[in-house]
């Protein structure tokens, strides 16, 4: 079978916060679906399937919800697939629909993830429902601390991070925090909560929800507005804990941005790459996924985040939406990161755009740092070759 | 779409209670599946698998089935939380791809963890009838009624498919509840929910199924009798019940038209009848006459490990052609209360 080409016609965010108690589970899913449709000039009756994905049913307290949503998700009908892939969840999910697009099956499908976190308790789901859990701050300290040590980066790297990306939300009205007197004295004098990571060097809990539609090159045609192209896609496992495992730069990351770049024709994603949005939910997660998926040599991650490479107006800038430090809604935060590299390649991204950016990366990763999910997307299907 | 095959499945037993962990007898049973199709299990392209969270009790289950995997060195896969069945989809649009020629599809789940009254309430919307207390015996009770009162099904019907089922499932080593019942002395039990007895609910199961899909060549290259994936469709249905007609399956019969089940006739039929009068709404709602044999391994009423169940009509319906002599086979798998999402998959021999 060929491998036909899957654009991105439309995209829609909810408004992430801690707490969405203005609307229902299907009500917050329904606002970014909508979204998503109004870009793409469409109505539910256009859309041929839907895919849903979201992290631990028990966050909310709801078993298997795409049920109770199909009637929400206009899926009644309709194929519905509900994907769990843990935090990459949200990049899986829309690689899932990816395929339904490619392989011909179906002609423009609605791809949705989400997490209303404040039903439940998340960090309590986070310790795998039981109780005495570490969090997921707990589980990756040890590992930051690690790549501290053999990096040689200095402290300040991981209040950089947090302080850019918060500026960076300043620009997207959807972010859930807006941090206008950020600095890096408030970064480093907010409580430590697990060493190396102050509070402010973490993600918040958010309510929110994220949409697209996917439709084939005819589909692309009729778009109202520039699609954005899906270049590459890229999924990658592996265990979670064996001796000898390399949970700071892990195999299955190295791997899932290896696959992807060849696919993409990527020989050197620094140069060719405009904007990534990469999932940080920890400040220092930002210089160990750089190295991890090769965008910079061993132990150099750290000093693109000193130099300024990665803010807005760098040469590779990262999470221009403000990423995972500034909205996270678990389920969504995959799904946001693949949608806002698409925003930023169809020039759509606002303020936080990225000037003339025509290659991007969204990235999601989960588990204890096994599950990854990554796409390449494009202005165009040569948007590589035609790069600078 | 490209011709994709089952070369190889394995499943274990249902069991009331398992004694070992999911990852545990997981094991086994993708080992075996391996096996079966004479493949590596390294040069398996992709994995997905279907499980519920919920089942297990815990946050991220799933996670520790990739244990019984071997995901090292890594490996590309993915998970639903549906049924296995819904994965073995995800894993055929995966091979139509074209760019791997393997896939292994896995679904399994310990239901005897909790106590799935309580369990399944919170599968139905959250603000309106979970707060009920609907679960699953209830909801069946009222599409059995709907039945009955429609004449479409009688209790004497529904005493016979469960005492065919629990005959037939004699025959098979994986069956929870088998053995010869008569009908009429399984009508004069009480009823556990009005019109439902005992014989009409399945058994509360745990356990494992496994398939090996291929695409053409690599079927051709390795397997001596590969069951072909003819057609495959799924579909679903709003959720409240009040907003369906509860007699007929409107998603099963899409998906079955979508499948091509009509396209020629039907020797054998493996339908995930969790409860006896389903049998009637989805013979219906896939037009299979009395000649068409259902449920020959004895179906979910004989053993229903939740999350594996529907996989495990693929896998007993690819054994019906490739070694008892049916030429095309309909497998049906059901996700949700009184079948609001369905799948159905036409497989086929040389």
């Amino acid at each position: 079978m060929s491998h036909q080409p899957c654009a991105i016609v439309g995209i829609g965010q909810t408004k992430h916060k801690k707490r969405r108690d203005d609307v229902s589970l299907p009500g917050l899913v329904r606002e970014a679906a909508q979204r998503a449709l109004d870009d793409a000039e469409m109505t539910w009756t256009d859309i041929d399937a839907v895919v849903l994905g979201k992290a631990p049913d028990p966050f909310e307290g709801v078993m298997m919800p795409e049920l109770s949503m199909a009637d929400a998700l206009g899926a009644a009908g309709k194929p519905l697939m509900r994907v769990h892939t843990a935090g990459s969840v949200g990049g899986s999910t829309a690689i899932v629909a990816t395929h339904l697009i490619e392989t011909g099956i179906h002609e423009r499908v609605l791809t949705v993830a989400y997490e209303k976190q404040a039903e439940g308790n998340a960090q309590w789901g986070l310790a795998g429902g039981r109780s005495g859990g570490m969090g997921a701050g707990g589980i990756f300290a040890p590992w930051m601390r690690s790549y501290i040590q053999h990096s040689g980066a200095p402290e300040d790297i991981g209040w950089k991070v947090a302080v850019k990306d918060r500026q960076n939300a300043l620009k997207n009205p959807y972010a859930h925090l807006q941090l206008k007197d950020i600095s890096i004295e408030k970064v480093k004098e907010s409580p430590m909560l697990w060493e190396p990571i102050h509070f402010l060097e973490s993600c918040p809990s958010s309510d929110g929800a994220c949409a697209m539609v996917l439709t084939n090159e005819a589909g692309a045609k009729k778009s109202p507005r520039p699609p954005a192209w899906v270049l590459a896609t890229a999924m990658r496992s592996e265990l979670g804990q064996f001796p000898g495992r390399d949970p700071v730069r892990p195999q299955a990351g190295v791997e899932c941005s290896q696959m992807l770049y060849a696919a993409a024709g990527i020989t050197n994603p620094r140069a060719q790459i405009d904007a990534a949005e990469i999932y940080v939910p920890f400040s220092w997660y930002e210089p160990m996924w750089l190295e991890g998926h090769d965008i910079a040599g061993p132990g150099e991650g750290w000093k693109m985040t000193d130099s300024g490479a990665t803010a807005l107006t760098g040469d590779f800038p990262v999470n221009p939406s403000g990423g995972v430090l500034s909205s996270n809604p678990i389920g969504a935060s995959g799904m946001l990161r693949f949608a806002e590299a698409a925003l930023q390649v169809r020039g759509a991204a606002g303020e936080h755009q990225v000037e003339g950016a025509t290659v991007a990366l969204g990235h999601a990763y989960g588990g204890a740092a096994q599950y990854f999910s990554m796409w390449i997307v494009g202005a165009s299907l040569d948007a590589v070759a035609k790069h600078k | 779409m490209a011709d994709i095959a089952i070369i190889g499945h394995a499943q274990s037993p249902s069991w009331r209670m398992a004694d070992l962990t999911e990852p545990q007898f997981l094991l086994p049973v993708i080992s075996e599946a391996i096996a079966s199709a004479n493949i590596n299990r390294r040069d398996i392209g992709f994995t997905c698998a279907g499980s519920c969270d919920y089942l297990s009790g815990q946050t991220f289950a799933f996670v520790m089935n990739l244990e019984a995997v071997g995901a090292w060195p890594p490996i590309t896969e993915s998970h639903v939380e549906m049924d296995g069945a819904w994965a073995l989809y995800e894993a055929w649009v995966r091979l139509q791809v074209g760019d791997i020629d393997t896939a292994l599809v896995f679904g399994s789940g310990k239901s005897s963890p909790g106590n799935l009254s309580e369990v399944f309430p919170l599968q139905l919307d959250p603000y309106t009838l979970t707060p009920l207390g609907v679960d699953p015996v209830s909801m069946a009770a009222l599409q059995a009624r709907a039945l009955l009162d429609a004449g479409l099904v009688t209790e004497q019907e529904m005493a016979q498919v469960a005492a065919r089922s629990r005959r037939d499932a004699m025959h098979n080593p994986y069956a929870q509840v088998s053995g010869e019942f008569d009908p009429e002395k399984l009508l004069a039990e009480p009823y556990v929910t009005m019109p439902l007895r005992k014989h009409d609910l399945p058994p509360i199961s745990d356990g494992a199924c496994a398939v090996i899909l291929a695409t053409a060549d690599k079927a051709r290259e390795v397997c001596e009798r590969p069951v072909w994936i003819r057609g495959i469709d799924h579909r679903i249905e709003a959720h409240q019940p009040g907003m369906r007609d509860l007699t007929q399956s409107s998603s099963t019969r899409l998906a079955g038209e979508r499948a091509g089940v009509g396209n020629a006739p039907i020797d054998v039929a493996e339908l995930c009848v969790s409860f006896s009068h389903e049998e009637s709404v989805l013979r219906r709602a896939l037009g299979l006459g009395d000649e068409v044999k259902i449920n020959p391994s004895g179906g979910p009423l004989a053993g229903n490990p939740i999350m594996a169940v529907g996989l495990a009509r693929i896998a007993e319906a690819a054994r019906q052609v490739s070694d008892f002599g049916a030429h095309r086979a309909v497998a049906h798998a059901s996700s949700g209360q009184a079948l609001q999402q369905n799948l159905v998959c036409v497989l086929e021999g040389d």
